[in-house]
């Protein structure tokens, strides 16, 4: 069967809303929450009848489903295409698409390696190196494109160093190989195909070759798990297969959160002067920015028996879209300020790194990036001041921009 | 009805009331309990909603799950004998109360 085939069964009866929004088109991403507020108004559950899935876009509904991996299963595959009725046209990740039991021995080891008492060592190198970063771009008079300068900069230094792989090539191959894998998280579109085409071009061969044991630092995350597998945690063969997901789910996600959080900043003003009258807000104001302009929007999950959504009854087999996006803007779960960025709120709780047993395992990492960066921007700069309209980057699952001109201001 | 005592370091007491199923996390977010971060929103993720439950409430509720007793090893203010992740201690229906103890820091 060809990958561009819809491989989704059509229910007999479809006893929900029915929307042919495409949450996919470039227009519905330049701007997604008034589509996500209409589908939240549709009901607790709709159907996109040109994906023949089910859809949630409210938070209760949401929450249920990622906390019941028995009954919403993410072994048929974490994108559109189910891969228990249909050829896997790819291969399923080791640990984002497996079920219980198998899920818990990988996630453990993973989850282990990134746990906060792990990763707290590396606060002092990602201060050092933020300050560094951001010193030269002031230095530099602040007027910046800030995905490329910024965004993209810090995490392609920290975080593949913290994981260990070779500096040679991080620029040109990372990105566009985390590109592809949540493209992968939709439809098999056009999109897909285009980015699948752009990392055949080397970024496949490349990060197969830095995930090998030889080119790893010796005290990385990486070669942590290579230790793992040494002493029989793993399979020999899941060592490099989880350095590459180290490397696949935990770059392009993080840049991203950085361009929201510049973008939000530049574009709330007031909302960075309190960040910067009180950089311990940090944290707190990271959060703010993930439930605000959720990196990650949408993925699937599969029914794995008959089931009720809502009063919808449903077979097996059945995908189901689930909007993380639109669960952050929802006001039964955040009130009527749902749709305010607001650093003072307490936005804990919010779905940006999903939530339950596929709970994103690298989250307090991403935490720990954002918030060392945004410490030293709220220390070491007043103001920032969008200079030009920001460049979406249109991916099928993350939102993020490919370019965003700015001024810092130095404080 | 079941209530919950939150004991801050600074000694002060909250008891209030608890939905039998809810978690000690959820009800202290519900309840602006102040110590208690849960930034992975109850996953057992983050342990940033750490308390240590009070010897007088070990008995009712369920003790320490394989993947909690690995997360509170990264607990910011150090495991104790009595360490919980609130978010995985489920309120037992009846007339209880449940002491938990908020640390001094959870990052």
């Amino acid at each position: 069967m060809s990958p561009m085939e819809s491989t989704a069964q059509r229910p007999v009866a479809v006893n929900a809303p029915v929307t042919d929004l495409d949450p996919y088109a470039d227009a519905v991403l330049d701007d997604p929450y008034p589509h996500y507020e209409r589908l939240r108004e549709l009901g607790p559950i709709f159907y996109l009848s040109r994906y023949d899935a089910y859809g949630l876009a409210r938070h209760a509904e949401i929450d249920a489903v990622l906390r019941d991996p028995a009954t919403f299963c993410s072994s048929a595959g974490v994108g559109l295409a189910n891969f228990h009725t249909t050829a896997a046209w790819r291969k399923p990740s080791i640990i984002l698409e497996v079920d219980p039991p198998m899920h818990a021995r990988t996630r453990k080891v993973v989850a282990g390696l990134l746990a906060p008492a792990s990763i707290n060592k590396l606060r002092p190198t990602f201060e050092q190196q933020a300050e560094r970063l951001v010193d030269a771009l002031l230095q530099q008079g602040g007027q910046i494109d800030a995905v490329p300068a910024l965004c993209e900069a810090y995490p392609l230094k920290v975080f593949a160093d913290a994981v260990g792989i070779p500096a040679q090539g991080r620029e040109t191959y990372l990105l566009p190989y985390g590109d592809m894998v949540f493209n992968a998280f939709g439809p098999v579109n056009e999109r897909f195909q285009a980015c699948l085409a752009k990392a055949q071009q080397g970024a496949i061969e490349w990060i197969g070759e830095v995930c090998k044991r030889e080119n790893l630092t010796p005290d990385g995350l990486g070669m942590q798990l290579y230790q793992a597998a040494d002493e029989g945690l793993l399979a020999p063969d899941e060592a490099p297969m989880l350095v590459r997901t180290l490397l696949s789910a935990g770059l392009d996600t993080t840049v991203f959160t950085l361009c929201n959080a510049v973008l939000s900043f530049a574009r709330h003003p007031d909302q960075w002067a309190l960040v910067h009258a009180n950089p311990a807000l940090a944290r707190q104001a990271l959060e703010e920015v993930l439930r605000y302009e959720s990196t990650f929007h949408s993925f699937y999950r599969t029914t794995t028996r008959d089931v009720d959504i809502a009063g919808v009854q449903m077979a097996p087999e059945q995908k189901i879209c689930v909007l993380i996006g639109s669960a952050n803007r929802d006001p039964r779960r955040w009130g009527e300020t749902a749709d305010r960025f607001d650093v003072t709120r307490r936005a804990a709780g919010n779905m940006a790194f999903g939530t339950g047993i596929h709970g994103c395992a690298g989250q307090m990492i991403a935490r720990l990036e954002g918030e060392t960066l945004l410490t030293v921007l709220a220390r070491r700069v007043k103001a920032i001041h969008l200079e030009g309209a920001p460049s979406m980057h249109y991916n099928n699952s993350v939102r993020g921009y490919t370019r965003m001109p700015v001024r810092l201001v130095a404080a | 009805m079941p209530t919950i005592t939150y004991v801050q370091p600074s000694g002060e007491r909250q008891t209030v009331p608890a939905d039998a199923g809810a978690t000690v996390m959820l009800t202290a977010i519900a309840h602006g309990i102040g110590g208690i971060v849960a930034e992975c929103g109850g996953a057992a993720m983050c342990a940033t909603c750490h308390v240590y439950l009070d010897p007088a409430s070990a008995a009712l509720v369920a003790p320490v799950s394989e993947v909690e007793n690995e997360m509170l090893e990264s607990a910011a203010s150090g495991r104790r004998e009595n360490s919980r992740l609130s978010c995985q201690i489920v309120v037992p229906a009846g007339d209880h109360d449940i002491i938990v103890h908020v640390p001094s820091h959870q990052v």
